[in-house]
């Protein structure tokens, strides 16, 4: 059996070690896009941003992983009647299982100004590289978007001793954690020093006249921003053109069944940021999820699907979790809490410092999110395998006598 | 007998392997990890599960 795997990144590395752990033993090829062996991410917007990691310190371990990879050549094509995934460089791969796990490229800004130098998105290992020796000459940075990465890079660039302005068109940042704690977030990049414009969006950018280097941009409200250098981060645009005309399901992801099966091919399953699986904190509505450890799960699981009849195949049942690092504070997130219509507070350390709450739709808690509180989140991951009402989980959690503390006041 | 290690330098309290193997990878108040050493081979599953899920891959196994 020849397994073909199209995607390099944590994803399609944890697919292929999964597929060897689980006893294939046929050819085993892994397509990537970008010249390098796979790569965690996570700490290209942190630690290697901020000087503490080096490029080489982001390599994931591929031990002696029994793979042929084919790297540095995109696929453009797919023919399922074939069974052929074409590539870039004019090559063909036969497969007779195939994962697709080619993920997300940075969402670019197309208007007016896009183009002038010193103008970043942060993706790859490269983007990091270019935007950390820009960084080390700014005086002012401009980072357009306050979600994940957004946050981190004005964070990593505060504590480099840089200005920054934080624009987004959303009433508060990292809106993935839900609304009710929007303005915490926003309160804490304040005092940390950002000038943070929530309502306007991004109109154009614009250079010194006779420059071609990035002076500052103007607002949609009006307004202008100074800025040597730029950081769009407007999320994420999926890499999933070369499967246009395959037949393939796209939602825009490419849609699968529990077991990361796609629906129109059973030889066929997807991982990590482009696979649309039904999840039952969305009502069993297909959800796409954007975070490494789902990319690491939807790997390991389809490496070992791909390796058996569909029937036998294993549905992925963990809700997502993700987290984000800045200044001080660990912020880590189960589950779906953007999906919340409120939050409520169910833990809270005597400082302040450490919380837990509950993110819940109607009567039923689709999420928790807990700032500096890792111990507390691991029993709540277990609490919340099922989706279930807040009240069950207040009574469990009252059984509890190892929190951080009981809530009192109001949400901090 | 498998062996465990986890590199103190890179574990942020993610607390993936807590949640994967809780009587293996413990938090402790301050957040801090602790985990059993030596661990039956009848384990291998959680722990190479555990490995893989580590978000800082700072967990290693031996044998």
């Amino acid at each position: 059996m020849r397994l073909v795997i199209v995607g390099a990144s944590l994803s399609g590395l944890r697919a292929a070690q999964a597929a060897r752990r689980a006893g294939h033993e046929g050819e085993l090829i892994v397509i990537g896009a970008e010249p390098h062996l796979p790569y965690t991410r996570p700490p290209l917007s942190k630690e290697l941003l901020q000087g503490k990691q080096e490029i080489e310190d982001s390599a994931l371990p591929v031990d002696e992983l029994d793979v042929q990879w084919r790297l540095g050549t995109e696929a453009t094509g797919l023919d399922r009647t074939r069974r052929r995934v074409r590539l870039q460089d004019g090559g063909e791969e036969h497969y007779d299982r195939l994962i697709i796990a080619t993920g997300c490229r940075a969402r670019r800004f197309d208007g007016p100004g896009a183009h002038l130098d010193g103008v970043h998105t942060l993706r790859t290992l490269e983007d990091a590289v270019a935007l950390r020796a820009a960084l080390a000459s700014t005086r002012r940075l401009l980072v357009v978007g306050a979600g994940f990465i957004g946050c981190e890079v004005a964070a990593s660039a505060r504590s480099l001793g840089v200005e920054v302005t934080m624009v987004d068109i959303a009433s508060h940042p990292l809106v993935p954690f839900g609304p009710a704690l929007g303005k915490r977030w926003a309160q804490m990049h304040r005092d940390h020093g950002v000038e943070l414009r929530l309502g306007p969006g991004l109109e154009a950018l614009y250079g010194d006249t006779g420059s071609e280097r990035v002076a500052g941009a103007r607002l949609s409200d009006g307004t202008s921003v100074e800025a040597d250098t730029v950081l769009i981060a407007l999320g994420a645009t999926l890499n999933t053109e070369w499967l246009t005309g395959s037949g393939l399901e796209l939602d825009p992801g490419v849609a699968c069944d529990p077991t990361l099966t796609s629906t129109r091919d059973p030889e066929i399953l997807a991982a990590g940021d482009i696979a649309s699986v039904p999840a039952a904190l969305a009502g069993g509505a297909r959800v796409r999820v954007e975070h490494w450890t789902t990319a690491a799960e939807h790997g390991q699981l389809a490496g070992r699907n791909a390796l058996v009849a569909h029937d036998e195949r294993t549905a992925h049942t963990a809700p997502p979790y993700f987290w984000t690092d800045q200044y001080d504070a660990k912020i880590q997130a189960l589950g779906c809490p953007a999906l919340a219509e409120h939050s409520e507070l169910l833990e809270l350390s005597p400082d302040g410092g450490r919380f837990v709450a509950a993110c819940v739709q109607g009567r039923l808690v689709v999420g928790v999110v807990a700032v500096n509180a890792a111990r507390r989140l691991a029993w709540y991951r277990r609490a919340l395998q099922t989706p279930r009402p807040l009240t069950e989980l207040k009574e469990a959690l009252a059984q509890e006598d190892a929190t951080l503390g009981s809530p009192v006041g109001a949400m901090p | 007998m498998i062996k465990v290690h986890i590199d103190l330098n890179l574990c942020q309290s993610h607390g993936e392997c807590v949640a994967i193997a809780p009587d293996l990878f413990q938090l402790d108040e301050n957040d801090f990890i602790s985990w059993q050493e030596e661990v039956d081979d009848s384990r291998r599953a959680d722990l190479e599960a555990a490995v893989n899920t580590c978000p800082m891959t700072a967990i290693r196994i031996e044998g």
